[in-house]
């Protein structure tokens, strides 16, 4: 390699950084995640480490005991997260995460099991068990990240594609109309239902407390940049770039009507707190109809750890 | 943090003044903090870390107001802020 090849900082425009003993404080994350794993391999301006940031931060402000929570997710970048926190946590198979953490929630009642995983994996290969779940209202949090793309597998198109949005498998733009997930959870029984992008941060945190602490199906739709496939395939450049947007397009409506809250292909878009409302869970029917049929001979489980502490 | 009017109880207001404390080696140089900051307290570095990013340096590190926004929005948990103690808020000139 020959030395012009070679780039190197400038050195009279980047003076060296003061001498600093950073890694004697260490950062207030680091006892919620697996430190062994870290740096993680999600890419440069995607927001999913925001996320996780904002999990933490909504589980700290909730009275939930640290052993009695668990995190499940699916496949995808989204799924990731279950092998970052330094939680309970299971990794699942391509779309199960809901059916894997209704089994661990019916297993053990005082468990507050948080699904965290991405739209592919929750509304696409697992839209059968997220109807299923929000309609049975049973005791789960979903943390849906919604990045628009199958990304972790190439940035295939996803049932969440605005139409026109240009993906790995729509090289002419996606023609299918796609979920608009809130109205879904909304109509398939969802309890509380909430929308933020990743640069509402603490919107987003007050959300997922809110959620952590609800009885039943509480779901939380996170929209997060993917820069290296949605917004490289589409020109609309680096995760930074898709934040701006948001920022400029994002509306809050809070209780907006969840048939209008449809995102188009780089439009304007509604966030906010759609849903909030209560409904007995699963385990409250199934304790109801047991009684009023077995009486005295149905004995029934402790109850789940969200509605003794509430 | 400056004020752009005098308040009538300035002297009882009292800022929280924080520390930045960044993490040069786990960052990937996304820029959000940059981007973010309320108070400009950041700017990208000119110099790469040791993964090839550029990461954030502290340029007016006496404006920081701790009100945590980059440590919240960081996805490579590598900035955090810690409280260096109370200052006296400023009124702006013009």
């Amino acid at each position: 390699m020959s030395e012009a090849s070679v780039v190197k900082a400038d050195p009279v425009a980047s003076p060296a950084p003061p001498p600093r003993d950073e890694e004697s404080i260490p950062h207030p994350m680091e006892e919620w995640l697996r430190m062994d794993r870290i740096p993680h391999i999600w890419c440069p301006t995607c927001g999913l480490g925001t996320v996780v940031t904002a999990f933490i931060e909504g589980l700290k402000q909730t009275d939930l005991e640290r052993d009695n929570v668990a995190v499940v997710s699916g496949i995808g970048c989204t799924g990731r997260v279950a092998g970052y926190v330094k939680l309970d946590s299971y990794h699942t198979t391509h779309g199960r995460a809901i059916p894997f953490a209704t089994g661990l929630a019916l297993s053990n009642p005082k468990l507050k099991v948080a699904v965290v995983s991405g739209d592919g994996d929750l509304v696409g290969i697992g839209g059968n068990h997220f109807i299923h779940a929000a309609r049975r209202n049973m005791d789960l949090t979903v943390i849906l990240v919604n990045n628009f793309i199958y990304a972790m597998t190439g940035g295939q198109v996803a049932p969440t594609t605005p139409e026109t949005a240009n993906t790995t498998t729509t090289p002419y733009g996606a023609f299918e109309p796609p979920f608009n997930i809130p109205h879904l959870a909304e109509a398939c029984g969802a309890v509380y239902v909430a929308r933020w992008t990743s640069l509402h941060v603490r919107r987003l945190t007050e959300s997922i407390r809110k959620a952590l602490s609800k009885p039943g199906f509480a779901l939380v739709e996170v929209v997060t940049p993917c820069s290296t496939l949605y917004a490289r395939r589409n020109r609309l450049g680096s995760g930074l770039d898709l934040l701006k947007f948001y920022h400029d397009n994002s509306t809050i409506q809070n209780g907006a009507r969840t048939s209008d809250v449809g995102i188009d292909f780089q439009k304007p878009f509604i966030v906010g707190e759609f849903v909030d409302h209560d409904r007995p869970t699963w385990f409250q029917l199934m304790e109801a109809r047991m009684s009023a049929t077995l009486g005295d001979k149905f004995i029934p489980k402790e109850g789940p750890s969200c509605t003794n502490s509430k | 943090m400056k004020f752009w009017r005098k308040p009538l109880d300035l002297d009882e207001q009292k800022v929280v003044r924080g520390e930045v404390h960044i993490l040069r080696d786990r960052c990937k140089g996304c820029g959000f903090c940059v981007e973010y900051c309320p108070e400009g307290v950041l700017k990208l570095d000119h110099a790469y870390n040791k993964k090839g990013y550029h990461p954030p340096v502290v340029i007016e590190g006496k404006e920081c107001v701790m009100c945590r926004l980059c440590e919240l929005l960081c996805p490579d948990f590598s900035i955090f802020i810690t409280e260096r103690g109370t200052g006296v808020p400023e009124v702006r000139d013009d």
